[in-house]
């Protein structure tokens, strides 16, 4: 079976700075797939070559079968990859609701009143149904976090890439982010995540990658990745 | 057109007096533009104002330098209030500034332009100077004293500036702020205040810059349309925020101007420096020596 | 449905004044009133809605005043002719300045706007045809059947362009595109990771917003039987068609108008009573304090007191 996205050499620089160096990986239908590494190990840059936020100067970038490492980032999401962003960036003038309807309007083309009652469904999944009608200026930090997975889902994609959606977090508030992107893999979404809480990335990822200075040092499950002495080294210093 | 070789060194050495003037009237605008992020298109509205308080202290029998340096510290006190009051209307609230910022430096502008036009009128005002007026000889080429003044003022201005933002504590504490906000705050300074004071102090620059201003040629209040372009080519041009990079940006202008005025003349003057910001902002927009 | 009844009717009423035997001069101020609704709404289309602060609006207004003197020099093209061209060229300026926002936000787009208003300002001081600084004298053709004078004409003309500019700016607002700018205004990655074509929504908000501004520029010439470089391009047309709007109130396509036929009046009012200077420093007075005090403009101030009043 074709694999859903299949990266290959994919390079990046900034100035004289390399960022990416020949970057492969392969992500299967269905998959919950881990992205971990150090700070500046080239994560965020990988995922934003993979949604369209960056142009990659060389590789290739294939998602179900077709290059699109071309396309600007609409069409992307058009295709089936959804993200959210590290630092929540909701549409802060409009209500939860209208923040879905962007999505639903531009990628399903749904009609109003059909992308409202799908909108109404991901948020109640979410647990932001009571707030559907406030501004999304007005929500905490993990409402936030949680206003990106939905807006994300409200694209309805076939990969979902999770950019540090835990990242500050209180440990009940970790689970419940958890929890929902364990129910999004469950109705059949490939997700990405990234994530700097181990034990988090550890216990949802089939399959864990580790990238070191922009290069990916290992693969494994995450029993096998703990256990690695280039990633402890990466991690450690030592 | 044939460009003798003896115009066009005349035309450099003209354009590098001029540059030096523009970039110390860019240089308040290169630490709250540059640095501050602040939207501060009012800058050179604010300078035209201190060319006009120059030619108000002038008049009571004082030399414009000295006038202009006078009203440094009262800019200074300005500089802060505005941006207190700024921070405390936009930035603090953090979403939409961006609009509304843009908004309220420009309505400022403005109502500076026609304030200045209430109290003094449309005419140009001159300030007098022994330096003003008489030229030095040298062989053949002679250079106004009003720009060599100009240039000394500028360079000190600048070297002041320059070595303000390296060598001591609150200077480099301003140049931490634009970079990383919160190692600042873990350094146990205020941001807010830090910001404040730098503001301050480039709105205390402009208030010499406007005394150059009139030094340099007569002055009129819509004259800051002109040097809206002049101050913000020299600041993206330069990378923002980088001293020695104003210096560099504004030879860079001085010169292109002056080569310009001297093969098309007068009326294609004004294009250069909005040509040159357009095409710099359009190609490189972090400018020559950009962080 | 309502909307269109009421803008007939609007549209009706100033076409039914014009043919009445009202005083002159109401035609002669109203007509740069609707000029100012024309050039808020479409100020609006790109800075309220999308967040690109236009500070070069004299640049798109003073083109189309150009573009439609010269086609009457060279061709003597009737003044619709001429709107449409003006139309097209604002239009094409309004693409090159699309292009801008594809590196340029914030700040850097709006002083980029004033770089291409001054730019354009000194092409047209040094081209002789058009009379270079000094400006041209402009003779005025015959006025057409059913009106009395020129300047009544001329404000049915703009009447139904203020019309036809509210009714775009209408459409693009309730429509999808509507929504697509304003998620481009609240965050520009997020929008295009939603599925917003950012660029061609920006390439289309400018080009419809400097099409706008460049027709209402088109008529000024023979408003005023005369043309020059510095008043056509002035900064002052950026300064209002940005204060308008905002003193109007920018979520909604009513807010421009209110804000232009307020501020304009007041102006019109000035002027004629005061000076000119002074019409100048009420519109940077009511920006400031309506940015300061009331962020949503007359038309947010209007929606709390109907909510406090319930």
């Amino acid at each position: 079976m074709d694999p859903l996205l299949k990266v290959e050499s994919l390079s990046k620089h900034f100035g004289g700075f390399t960022a990416l160096n020949g970057v492969s990986l392969e992500i299967v239908q269905g998959e919950r797939f881990g992205l971990i590494g150090p700070n500046g190990s080239g994560k965020t840059t990988l995922i934003n070559c993979i949604s369209g936020a960056l142009w990659n100067d060389s590789g290739s970038i294939r998602f179900q079968g077709s290059e699109i490492s071309k396309l600007p980032a609409y069409q992307r999401t058009r295709l089936g990859i959804a993200r959210s962003f590290q630092i929540p960036r909701p549409f802060h003038s409009m209500s939860l609701l209208e923040n879905l309807l962007v999505p639903s309007a531009y990628v399903v083309h749904l009609r109003e009143s059909e992308g409202e009652a799908e909108a109404m469904k991901i948020l109640a999944m979410m647990g932001l149904a009571d707030k559907a009608r406030g501004l999304a200026s007005q929500l905490s930090q993990v409402e936030l976090r949680k206003l990106e997975l939905a807006r994300a889902m409200a694209a309805r994609p076939r990969l979902l890439i999770s950019d540090e959606a835990m990242a500050g977090l209180a440990g009940a508030e970790v689970d419940e982010v958890l929890k929902i992107l364990f129910e999004l893999n469950a109705q059949g979404i490939t997700i990405i995540m990234i994530e700097h809480i181990m034990q988090a990335v550890m216990r949802f990822s089939q399959r864990v990658v580790c990238l070191d200075a922009g290069a990916i040092i290992c693969e494994g499950t995450p029993a096998a990745i703990v256990q690695n002495p280039d990633v402890q080294r990466a991690y450690l210093g030592a | 057109m044939i460009l003798s070789m003896d115009l066009l060194f005349e035309a450099i050495l003209f354009g590098i007096l001029l540059g030096c003037f523009y970039a110390a009237v860019s240089i308040g605008l290169s630490v709250s533009f540059g640095l501050l992020d602040v939207p501060h298109v009012a800058h050179p509205a604010l300078m035209v104002a201190g060319s006009y308080c120059t030619y108000i202290v002038a008049g009571w029998g004082l030399d414009p330098i000295l006038a202009g340096v006078i009203l440094m510290p009262a800019f200074f006190v300005l500089g802060i209030l505005i941006y207190r009051f700024y921070y405390e209307t936009f930035e603090r609230r953090g979403s939409e500034a961006g609009v509304r910022g843009l908004a309220f430096f420009f309505g400022l502008a403005f109502i500076i332009e026609v304030g200045l036009i209430l109290l003094f009128g449309v005419d140009q005002r001159t300030v007098h100077a022994p330096y003003i007026g008489s030229s030095l000889a040298l062989g053949e080429y002679r250079i106004p004293y009003r720009m060599l003044v100009a240039f000394g003022v500028a360079l000190v201005l600048t070297a002041a500036l320059t070595l303000y933002l390296s060598k001591t504590f609150t200077g480099r504490a301003i140049k931490a702020v634009a970079q990383d906000e919160p190692a600042l705050r873990l350094m146990g300074a205020n941001p807010v205040r830090i910001k404040q004071w730098a503001f301050g102090i480039a709105t205390g620059a402009s208030a010499l810059a406007g005394a150059m201003l009139i030094i340099v040629g007569p002055v009129e209040p819509a004259l800051d349309r002109l040097y809206i372009g002049r101050t913000f080519c020299v600041v993206v041009l330069a990378g923002l925020g980088s001293m020695t990079g104003t210096l560099a940006a504004g030879l860079i202008l001085g010169i292109a101007e002056s080569i310009v005025l001297m093969l098309f003349g007068a009326s294609w003057a004004p294009a250069v420096a909005f040509g040159l910001l357009l095409v710099v902002l359009g190609v490189r927009p972090q400018g020559l020596f950009g962080r | 449905m309502t909307y269109w009844i009421g803008a007939g009717l609007l549209f009706l009423a100033a076409l039914g004044l014009a043919l009445s035997g009202m005083n002159e001069y109401f035609f002669y101020a109203g007509y740069v009133v609707l000029t100012f609704v024309v050039l808020a709404t479409a100020w609006n289309i790109l800075g309220g809605y999308a967040g690109y602060v236009n500070f070069g609006t004299g640049a798109f207004f003073g083109l189309g005043s150009y573009s439609a003197v010269v086609l009457f020099k060279a061709l003597g093209a009737p003044l619709a002719v001429q709107i449409v061209a003006a139309a097209a060229v604002g239009a094409a300026l309004g693409f090159g300045v699309g292009m801008l926002t594809l590196r340029l936000r914030g700040i850097f787009f709006a002083i980029a706007t004033v770089a291409i208003l001054f730019i354009t300002e000194t092409l047209m001081v040094n081209w002789r045809y058009v009379g270079g600084a000094t400006g041209l004298q402009l003779l005025r053709p015959e006025v057409m059947a059913p009106f009395a004078s020129y300047t009544r004409m001329l404000f049915v003309v703009m009447a139904l362009l203020a019309v036809l500019a509210v009714s775009v700016a209408r459409y693009v607002q309730v429509s999808w595109i509507g929504r697509g700018l304003r998620a481009i205004r609240d965050s520009e990655e997020a929008a295009e990771c939603s599925g917003v074509p950012t660029l061609k929504l920006k390439l289309f908000a400018c080009a419809v917003s400097g099409a706008l501004m460049g027709a209402a520029g088109a008529p000024m010439p023979m408003y005023l039987s005369f043309i020059e470089p510095a008043s056509s391009f002035s900064l002052n047309w950026g300064v209002s068609a940005l204060a308008m709007p905002m003193i109007g109130g920018t979520a909604h396509w009513i807010g421009p108008v209110v804000g232009a036929l307020l501020l304009g009046s007041i102006q019109q009012i000035v002027t004629v009573t005061i000076s000119n200077e002074i019409n100048v420093l009420v519109v940077g007075v009511l920006l400031v304090l309506f940015v300061v005090l009331a962020p949503d403009g007359v038309v947010g101030l209007f929606r709390k007191w109907i909510r406090s009043s319930r």
